[in-house]
């Protein structure tokens, strides 16, 4: 019977790929993340929630030192990868990001054809040694990001050419290119009509088998969905970790229930 | 969780579908109480009355149950949201349940009727109906005043409805071997008492309900149970 339960979905692994202990972010004098400890598991889905101006986009920016091309911005505290501080002066943010991919918000192609799109990455990263090789990272990266049957005949055409589901799947695509580690995704379907966000889950529900997956969503709904993990940050407070079936049916702490619930926090 | 919804309308939703909880609650109690009353009075007119109401008690459950599955499709509740629209659900279910076994302890009461009484059964039948009556007042309280120690108290409290339906049916039983005559009586008496009996557990599923929309877990500890006889050999219950 245990396979047939359907609430609680198993995480396949206990490995903890990233872990962050006192994590403290200032813009300026703003203490906009507040000592955050939390340790994200590796091939799963952690979906990062609640309010505007919580703190969770800059603590998902944390994960890429993307917060490093903010001059205002003072990140403190311990962010690991695979128990590697990832704010170790040896630590290249370039090569770091190719680890560690990003899908943004809005659908940002380049100006350039589908497969310029995805082989853009593993061209700087030097990933590839032929044409040959790059036309199967190419393919790969289209297929994991199931767009592959789509576009396979106008590779050539550009990518901003493509309706925004397809777009925000060829900027996963372009993602996973690089063979990343971890994928961030910074409320990746709220630009989508809700086929192409369906798409867009069932897409992040497969990577799991290959990344761990942190996702910033605004839908309480797309958390439920996605994840195995829930976190809610409130007025720059990690306020509560937790499975997300758990989170979403029992919460512990008064402001994680308001919120998911829409109340008045 | 009692503050509002910043959408007022979600709230209304679900005040509504427990109002209609609550006046479901009501109309068991009444359904208990005047099956009760027509049994200990050999009214055959209540009787009537109580199985006719039946079907205004199985249409608020189905009421209830649309509502809730409205508000399950359309505001996707979450917490103790949820669990508040799961439990309605299920307390609604066991109110039904309860109003069935009224409607056919008034059945058996309207043949008992014509049938003399069993003397020494009739006070205990009534006794053990207040009690599960006053359960049921008791455990609509504690899900009106969201209170789980009340809910978890009327919830022990089965032990003493199993307790008298133990000393009932060897009573009875004692009837039926000693006179052969009273044993159509006693038989319906019997059902009587076992419909009360289940109507006590009902309760305690209510009373679950409550501690689990509060709490958002169910009590942990197994519940007395005190009906022995479907494991006591006859001659030993003589």
């Amino acid at each position: 019977m245990n396979d047939m339960r359907l609430v609680e979905r198993d995480v396949d692994t206990s490995d903890i790929k990233i872990t962050a202990r006192g994590v403290q972010v200032y813009y300026g004098t703003a203490h906009a993340l507040k000592d955050v400890d939390v340790d994200i598991l590796d091939k799963t889905v952690t979906a990062f929630i609640g309010p505007s101006g919580c703190g969770k986009s800059t603590f998902l920016r944390c994960l890429n030192r993307m917060n490093d091309t903010i001059d205002s911005c003072r990140v403190e505290g311990l962010i690991s990868m695979d128990n590697e501080d990832i704010y170790d002066k040896r630590v290249d943010p370039v090569q770091l990001r190719a680890k560690v991919g990003m899908v943004f918000q809005k659908p940002n192609p380049f100006p350039k054809s589908i497969y310029d799109n995805v082989a853009y990455g593993p061209k700087i990263h030097g990933l590839t040694r032929s044409k040959a090789e790059l036309d199967e990272v190419v393919e790969t990266s289209l297929r994991r990001a199931a767009l592959w049957d789509e576009v396979k005949d106008r590779l050539a055409s550009p990518g901003t050419g493509l309706s925004g589901g397809q777009q925000q799947r060829l900027c996963i695509a372009r993602a996973v290119a690089t063979n990343p580690e971890v994928l961030l995704m910074d409320e990746p379907c709220s630009a989508l009509d809700p086929i192409a966000t369906a798409q867009v889950e069932e897409l992040i529900d497969e990577l799991r088998a290959q990344f761990s997956v942190v996702i910033v969503t605004h839908s309480m709904q797309q958390a439920a969905r996605v994840s195995q993990r829930t976190a809610f940050f409130h007025l720059g407070n990690l306020v509560e970790y937790g499975e997300t079936g758990h989170i979403f049916t029992n919460p512990r702490d008064p402001r994680t229930e308001s919120y998911i619930t829409g109340r008045i926090g | 969780m009692t503050s509002e919804h910043i959408l007022s309308a979600f709230d209304r939703d679900l005040n509504a579908v427990q109002a209609h909880v609550v006046r479901l609650g009501g109309l068991v109690e009444t359904a208990i109480h005047d099956a009760a009353h027509a049994l200990e009075t050999r009214d055959a007119a209540l009787c009537d009355q109580v199985r006719a109401r039946d079907s205004a008690i199985d249409a608020l459950e189905e009421q209830i149950n649309e509502e809730a599955a409205r508000l399950i499709a359309l505001r996707a509740p979450a917490a103790s949201d949820m669990r508040t629209v799961m439990t309605v659900v299920k307390i609604a279910a066991s109110l039904e349940r309860m109003g069935d076994y009224a409607k056919n302890i008034a059945k058996r009461a309207r043949i008992l009727a014509d049938v003399p009484p069993i003397d020494d059964a009739g006070g205990t039948i009534r006794r053990m109906s207040d009690f599960v009556e006053q359960m049921l007042r008791d455990v609509l309280d504690a899900y009106i005043r969201r209170d789980a120690d009340l809910a978890l108290e009327v919830r022990h409290r089965d032990a003493e409805v199993d307790e008298i339906y133990n000393t009932l049916f060897r009573t009875l039983l004692t009837h039926m071997v000693e006179d052969p005559h009273k044993i159509t009586a006693c038989m319906h008496l019997h059902f009587v008492a076992k419909n009360i009996e289940r109507m006590g557990d009902h309760v305690t599923t209510i009373a679950e309900q409550v501690v689990y929309q509060v709490r958002g877990v169910m009590p942990d500890d197994e519940r007395p149970k005190g009906d022995d006889t479907a494991v006591t050999p006859i001659d030993q219950a003589l």
